[in-house]
């Protein structure tokens, strides 16, 4: 099981990844979560049983991760982490849907394992699709993207609040996890009971410190917007990365491209 | 110069738990004095200090700043002079890098771009941490966090600087890197602090709070030899004060 610490020091390499200066850091973080979300949309509105004309999408994550120099390994890795999710959404419709679908081979495959294929590919597409959008951009400008775009001042500011304090407030749980393990002996003191009281205790101490984050916000002048001195400024590129991909999407969406494809090479031997 | 006068009367403060914090506090506080605020934990300290830019609002009693009363109206004013300094630097960094975090008070004061970036450079300048810019805080180590912290309320051009317990948690060179920087600094300084070696460094005037009220006011190395009063108060002599008389 990872621990609290390691996946910690994890996000922080997602940071990490995201000073780099590649061409895919240099495009305005606008352009890039507005083609990660089309994206997502995409690989949500496939058939639930389509499984081969997705396989064209893989192109996106797979191209963006080689022009931003981003490890492979390391991204395959937070997607096993997050696939258990996946797998229990998935993993009853082999069970409820028996009838077959089609052969391969002779060996008859049931739907279910289809749609069951079909999810875990999905699944890996969008998650693989917005890891990348942070290593490439950076959590705290993907908060700010989302703010410029329109989206509530509630929400982004929340995402960037989230984002600093979570190293706090692990910091701050496993300060109390580890004054409790120090006074526990043979598996007295670390029962739910405790667990209950130290969650409480935690949540109490996080109140306090939002009053006194709050407080100091204030007497700097807070008035309910997070000002960044930054400008993001669009160029050529960057509508030539959404408009490009856009149009990726809906060629792959719109024709079956692996069909297509088949179809030409059965065309050239017959 | 009147407007960076600070005056405390009759300050009484309960908590909405009804328990007594302050219970009649007066002072009075000149242009450019340096003053610490100590006593024994609980005293009153911190929550005195709350008040000096209205994070909290008497119960009984009135502050003034200048020439403005501490009322809903003048707080942006007061606000803008007052900087207040808190005691943990995780509090008052809350933003992605140092750079943002600096930015933060001059941006909300609705400055221009330029002047907001040349504010953020002097006020990194100042504080030895210009390199520190681009690095986010939690990062940083304890000193950097604090002289930080003292930066993003320097960016804002302050009179008067109230600081909670600045000394805390600082190794010892990284306090007196802490105490020079103070004693260079010409603005009205108003300290809580344990560190009563530091005060007697920096602060020429102690007020002694005890039990939510003022027992002493005067000069700190008058304070410092009057033992009884330091023990009635939970302090002791500051090492660096023993075996002396005060010249009074």
């Amino acid at each position: 099981m990872p621990n609290l610490d390691n996946s910690l020091f994890e996000i922080g390499t997602l940071d990490q990844l995201a000073t780099q200066d590649t061409p895919l850091h240099r495009i305005d973080p606008r352009a890039k979560l507005i083609t990660a979300l089309c994206f997502m949309v995409t690989v949500i509105s496939y058939n639930r049983y389509d499984l081969a004309a997705l396989l064209p999408l893989c192109l996106y994550p797979l191209a963006l991760s080689a022009i931003g120099h981003l490890p492979g390994a390391y991204l395959r890795r937070k997607l096993l982490i997050a696939s258990p999710f996946a797998l229990l959404v998935g993993m009853f419709n082999p069970l409820f849907d028996q009838a077959t679908l089609l052969h391969i081979g002779g060996l008859p495959i049931s739907g279910g394992w289809v749609s069951f294929a079909s999810i875990l590919l999905r699944f890996a597409l969008t998650v693989s699709a917005a890891l990348i959008l942070a290593a490439s951009t950076g959590f705290t400008t993907v908060c700010m993207a989302l703010g410029r775009l329109g989206a509530p001042r509630a929400f982004s500011t929340q995402l960037l609040f989230l984002h600093r304090y979570i190293f706090v407030l692990a910091d701050e749980g496993q300060r109390m996890l580890r004054a409790r393990n120090l006074r526990s002996f043979d598996g007295r003191g670390t029962g739910l009971r405790v667990y209950g009281a130290m969650l409480g205790q935690l949540l109490l101490r996080t109140l306090d410190r939002a009053q006194r984050v709050h407080r100091a916000m204030l007497c700097r002048g807070y008035d309910g917007e997070i000002r960044l001195n930054r400008r993001f400024r669009l160029r050529p590129a960057d509508f030539a990365f959404v408009l490009g991909w856009l149009a990726f999407f809906m060629l792959a969406r719109a024709c079956n491209l692996p069909q297509l494809l088949g179809r030409w090479i059965m065309g050239i031997m017959a | 110069m009147s407007h960076h006068i600070v005056e405390v009367r009759g300050l009484r403060y309960c908590y909405p738990d009804g328990a007594k914090a302050l219970s009649g506090v007066d002072f009075r506080i000149r242009h450019g004095e340096s003053v610490a605020v100590v006593g024994a934990n609980g005293a009153g300290k911190s929550t005195l200090l709350l008040h000096l830019n209205g994070c909290l609002a008497p119960t009984h009693g009135n502050v003034r700043i200048g020439d403005y009363p501490l009322t809903k109206a003048t707080l942006q004013q007061v606000r803008r002079t007052v900087g207040m300094v808190f005691q943990d630097p995780d509090d008052q960094l809350f933003l992605p890098t140092v750079y943002d975090d600096v930015a933060f008070g001059p941006l909300n004061l609705g400055l221009p771009a330029e002047e907001v970036d040349e504010r953020v450079r002097q006020a990194l300048d100042t504080v030895n941490c210009a390199h520190l810019g681009s690095r986010p805080p939690y990062k940083l180590s304890g000193g950097e966090k604090r002289s930080v912290a003292i930066a993003t309320v320097l960016a804002m051009t302050p009179d008067i600087l109230v600081l909670d317990e600045p000394s805390s948690n600082l190794d010892p060179q990284a306090r007196r890197k802490l105490i020079n920087l103070l004693r260079g600094f010409s603005h009205t300084k108003i300290m809580a602090s344990h560190d009563l070696d530091m005060v007697l460094e920096v602060c020429e005037r102690t007020i002694v709070l005890h039990q939510g009220k003022v027992l002493a006011d005067g000069p700190t190395r008058s304070i410092f030899a009057n033992d009884a009063l330091l023990e009635q108060s939970h302090l002791e002599r500051p090492l660096s004060f023993r075996g002396k008389e005060a010249v009074v």
